[in-house]
């Protein structure tokens, strides 16, 4: 990766400048040091898995960790604050305490708490020795000066101490205590899902208040206008279908002999996965698959026999060039919707974007193709989207509930105001 | 006042910072250069006049087979508006522009040509490449008409066999072997040059036409074989790891771009590749205007090129490569003062010279519509068979009187409706009995499209240069083509067009009707898309703009890819071959060029 360390190098140059031009400061007090080169690398191998630039990097400015992107709540947007070393609008002032206590504790410097779009009731699953290594990487990082004011919230959701219910309710603070019944890649399987690589986050249900359903853990949830699927080892809606090194594929490349990332999880993919090692990717699909639905599959009624002959009409016409009559696609091209947990999911809300939206897959090194499905929303009826959406999820062996136009027109309503 | 100060030319061009690479063009040759280069660890920037292409926001699945848009409209071309040619028959002609796409079809925008083409990927045959002295030996100088200015290339085909193998494996070839390493093998072209080894993919399954055509060749004692074809026969990763999925005969290929990842082109090979690599950068909606060039004259410094918005910027480059279409390297060169251009009275110069087309012809046939159901529809760009019999020097020519020929085949690649009306004689143009002959006919009519495809050898008179009267709309002078058919393509068409209608006869026609060539040349008739020669490669300054690894004579470090370099045309498709020639020019730069920057052949 001769491109990342070279940004590293100059931000290396940029914090000696720094460290050269300005008095110390309360943070790099007694601060493990950014010489310490294995330090260094560990901090930034985590700040990989935990995809910290996801969030703290806004993708229409080119300043890393700089923050400002908004991250949609279902209370309203917060914005990501800035996390470079800048002392005023970063956190280079913040005691690596108070650096710990907002990854661990969810709290800010200040010892206010932080809403859980940090995903901190994940974080807390890493040592403080951890934290502090991805605080050792963020110091060799250029200082950027760029103020970001988080709290975009509405009330009275933008009253902090709301949050205490929340912690009370939904934060177990604590590292992850390794079950010694299990073998190690479980262990760092289950450290890396339900520790710094945040799984949960997206990929399991969600209460009124915003806190996982600790019960129906990565059953799936739906977020920022897609269904993040259930990636348990169920079948059909989860990774069933899937072997360990198909899930490995597609969490290093973006694609598997079934399926090809799309939405969010191709930037995670782009920023986080593609870049971990082999065997925590390993490790990870281990425990996945290991993972199993604690909910009964809903059961749906058989979708009617007009949508079914409509939808198949349409299918056949428009998409079976591509994903084949059977649904089984091209390998590593077209994904397979007959092996697609996004099509099977009781959720339609990702089958309705892509078809409404099209989709562009995440291109990385090793899968550099990037193929993209096409928009159809300008082209079919909500009726006809709702026929052959139904169609899909009720054929070649999957069971899921009908698609109705007005479930389109609302999805419609949604994507109107999104980007792609 | 920026626009005004500009017409006054009191704005000098803004300067770009400097990069090792300038390559004009974003389309076959271009992007193998650029990934070449940039794998060598080189800066480089490629320039493109056209805009952004890629199937999902150009051509996408849902409406890219709309024939009215693509076809008739010409959504994928260069928009004579922004730059056209002038045309003339003969030298004593005033030329005029042209205003709608006839003869042929300039490509534009990223991808260039690879985009809309057919993907008949073919190789020359090794005699091609050493046409002049193969003739001349054969059946002596005499046997050439006077005004006849074929020459040999300066590079063998053993030479270019691992480039053309380079091309075939990127793009992912489906085709037969008929020749491996010195072994003919059955079913492929017994007259190819040796390959070293088997296309990557098989050839595609044959539609009933194709099938029905190889047979009755076959009992006329032929050998027919696949068109060699970048439509996937089945899924396919090539060396780059850039994936291709199998081709679903939708016959909407030529003049179209592909929005099933299934044919050959930039977009579905190197384009993905290249875009990752932080050295390449490229510039689309830039028209390049001229080559900068140092006061020696002999070292080119630079590009200038327009963007979109009318500003005028320099990009100054240690290496200049021109890889825009034929007509365009040409013009680029002849704008900026490179070399020395041709002319005809005094028969010199080199810029402009031995310019050549194609010569095509075809034939519609009638079968009994109770008996054969042909479904045209199905179909793919290079879908075909075809035979090699009456290509190049393959038959001997002594005792009809004229060189060169071509591939024939029956080549049909759709059955789209606004085009595909075949009427038999007689039928009334409109109306009532029109539209019933149509519909009696579609399903059992055949049309094969580009059916005999005969090579253009280059003549004194035909040639380009810069029009005296006509300009675009930067002020800049137009190219001006002046070209016609001379007798010796026109017997070889006729010839060719007979065998070719034989063997329709054969496989059960009740009416063939025989398209030849017929002079004049006319520049409003579709032939083919295959401009070839301009700036020519060869071994003597004299007779050619390019040394043998298509380095300029006159300027070291300015490279021309492309069509412009073939000294004549042959009976094939070009793009195999200019392909081949953009490897073999980048592993010279690689190999050679970068270690001791300068002529790679002393004269």
């Amino acid at each position: 990766m001769p491109r990342r360390n070279t940004a590293t190098g100059l931000g290396l140059a940029a914090a000696a400048l720094a460290a050269i031009a300005l008095p110390r400061t309360a943070g790099s007090e007694g601060s493990m040091t950014t010489q310490d080169f294995s330090l260094v690398e560990q901090g930034r191998y985590l700040t990989t898995i935990a995809d910290c630039a996801s969030c703290h990097t806004d993708p229409s400015r080119p300043l890393p960790f700089a923050g400002g992107r908004p991250i949609e709540t279902p209370f309203g947007n917060v914005l990501a604050p800035n996390i470079t070393p800048d002392r005023e609008t970063g956190i280079g002032g913040w005691t690596d305490a108070a650096f710990d206590a907002a990854l661990r504790r969810g709290r800010d410097d200040k010892g206010h708490l932080l809403y859980p779009a940090m995903p901190f009731a994940y974080y807390t699953k890493m040592s403080k020795q951890e934290v502090l290594a991805i605080r050792a990487y963020l110091n060799t990082l250029a200082p950027v000066r760029h103020k970001v004011v988080a709290n975009q919230l509405p009330f009275p959701f933008d009253i902090r101490t709301g949050m205490r219910v929340w912690d009370a309710l939904y934060f177990q603070e604590g590292e992850l205590r390794p079950d010694p019944s299990r073998p190690a890649d479980w262990n760092r399987g289950a450290y890396l899902v339900e520790g710094p690589g945040h799984c949960g986050a997206c990929h399991t249900p969600k209460t009124m208040l915003g806190g996982d359903k600790s019960d129906e853990k990565l059953e799936g949830y739906a977020v920022q206008g897609w269904f993040a699927p259930d990636i348990t080892g169920n079948k059909p809606h989860g990774l069933g279908s899937w072997s360990k090194e198909d899930i490995v594929a597609y969490l290093k490349t973006g694609h598997n002999r079934f399926d090809a990332a799309t939405g969010p999880m191709a930037e995670e993919i782009s920023i986080s996965s593609s870049k971990m090692s082999e065997a925590d990717l390993e490790a990870i699909a281990t425990y996945l698959k290991d993972q199993r639905d604690h909910a009964e599959a809903a059961q749906s009624s058989a979708p009617g026999k007009s949508a079914m002959a409509a939808g198949g009409a349409i299918y056949k016409d428009l998409c079976s060039a591509c994903h084949k009559a059977d649904g089984t696609g091209v390998p590593y091209l077209m994904p397979s919707l007959a092996a697609s947990p996004a099509v099977a999911s009781s959720d339609p809300t990702t089958i309705l974007r892509v078809l409404l939206r099209g989709a562009q897959s995440v291109a990385t090194a090793s899968e550099p193709t990037g193929p993209t499905m096409p928009a159809f929303g300008w082209q079919l009826s909500d009726a006809q989207i709702a026929a052959v959406a139904t169609y899909i999820r009720n054929s070649w062996g999957h069971a899921a509930p009908a698609v109705t136009a007005g479930m389109v027109r609302r999805s419609r309503r949604d994507l109107a105001g999104r980007s792609d | 006042m920026d626009a005004a100060a500009r017409l006054m030319g009191t704005v000098m061009a803004r300067k770009l910072p400097g990069k090792d690479v300038a390559i004009v063009g974003l389309g076959w040759t271009g992007s193998i250069l650029a990934h070449e280069l940039t794998d060598a660890g080189l800066e480089v920037v490629a320039i493109e006049r056209g805009p952004w292409r890629d199937a999902a926001t150009k051509y996408s699945v849902n409406y890219a087979q709309d024939e009215l848009r693509y076809r008739i409209r010409h959504d994928l071309f260069l928009r004579p508006a922004q730059t056209t040619f002038t045309f003339r028959n003969k030298m004593s002609e005033t030329a005029l522009p042209i205003r709608t796409w006839g003869a042929f079809m300039p490509p534009n925008g990223v991808g260039g040509g690879g985009v809309h083409w057919n993907a008949e990927t073919w190789r020359f045959l090794p005699s091609d490449f050493v046409l002049r002295s193969h003739l001349i030996e054969r059946y002596g100088a005499g046997f050439l008409p006077q005004d006849m200015t074929i020459q040999d290339w300066g590079v063998a085909y053993d030479e270019l066999e691992p480039h053309y193998d380079a091309f075939e494996y990127l793009c992912g070839t489906s085709g037969t072997a008929g020749n491996l390493k010195g072994q003919i093998q059955e079913g492929g072209n017994p007259f190819e040059g040796p390959r070293s080894r088997p296309y990557p993919n098989p050839a595609q399954e044959q539609p009933f036409s194709h099938a029905l055509f190889a047979k009755a060749a076959r009992e006329l004692g032929y050998k027919p074989f696949p068109q060699p074809s970048g439509n996937m026969s089945r899924p396919y990763t090539n060396p780059l790891g850039v994936r291709l999925g199998p081709c679903t005969y939708c016959g909407f290929c030529e003049w179209f771009g592909c929005a099933n990842y299934s044919k050959a082109s930039p977009q579905t090979t190197i384009l993905p590749v290249l875009l990752r690599k932080s050295s390449f950068q490229a510039r689309d909606n830039c028209e390049v205007t001229r080559i900068n060039m140092d006061p020696s004259g002999k070292r080119a410094t630079g590009v200038t090129f327009v963007d979109a918005s009318g500003e005028e910027w320099e990009q100054p480059a240690e290496l200049v490569i021109l890889c825009a279409y034929t007509i365009f390297n040409v013009r680029l060169m002849l704008l900026s003062g490179i070399g020395k251009p041709y002319d005809p009275v005094k028969n010199e110069g080199v810029i402009g010279r031995n310019f050549t087309h194609q010569t095509i012809s075809d034939v519609v046939s009638f079968f009994d519509r109770s008996k054969f159901i042909f479904n045209p529809f199905i179909a793919s760009g290079s879908i075909g068979m075809c035979i090699d019999e009456f290509n190049g020097d393959n038959f001997d020519h002594g005792p009809h009187g004229f060189v060169g020929g071509g591939y024939m085949g029956q080549v049909q690649t759709n059955g789209r409706p606004i085009e595909t009306t075949p009427v038999p004689p007689g039928t009334p143009s409109w109306g009532a009995k029109w539209k019933r002959a149509v519909r009696d006919n579609y399903l059992s009519a055949l049309v094969p499209g580009t059916g005999v495809h005969g090579s253009m050898y280059s003549y004194r008179d035909v040639y380009v240069d810069l029009d005296p009267t006509y300009k675009d709309h930067l002020g800049l002078p137009l190219l001006r083509i002046t070209m016609d058919f001379h007798d010796n393509e026109l017997k070889q068409n006729a010839f060719l067009t007979d065998r070719f209608a034989e063997i329709f006869q054969a496989m059960g026609a009740q009416q063939v009707v025989k398209q030849s060539r017929k002079a004049p040349y006319d520049i409003t008739k579709y032939q083919t898309t295959h401009l070839c020669g301009g700036a020519v490669m060869g071994s003597d300054p004299k007779t050619s703009a390019l040394n043998r690894y298509q380095q300029s004579w006159d300027v070291p470090n300015l490279f021309v890819m492309g069509a412009s370099a073939f000294p004549q045309n042959a009976g094939y498709n070009p793009t195999g071959t200019l392909a081949a020639l953009a490897f073999w020019s980048a592993a010279a730069i690689r190999s050679s060029y970068l270690k001791n920057p300068g002529p790679l052949v002393h004269a």
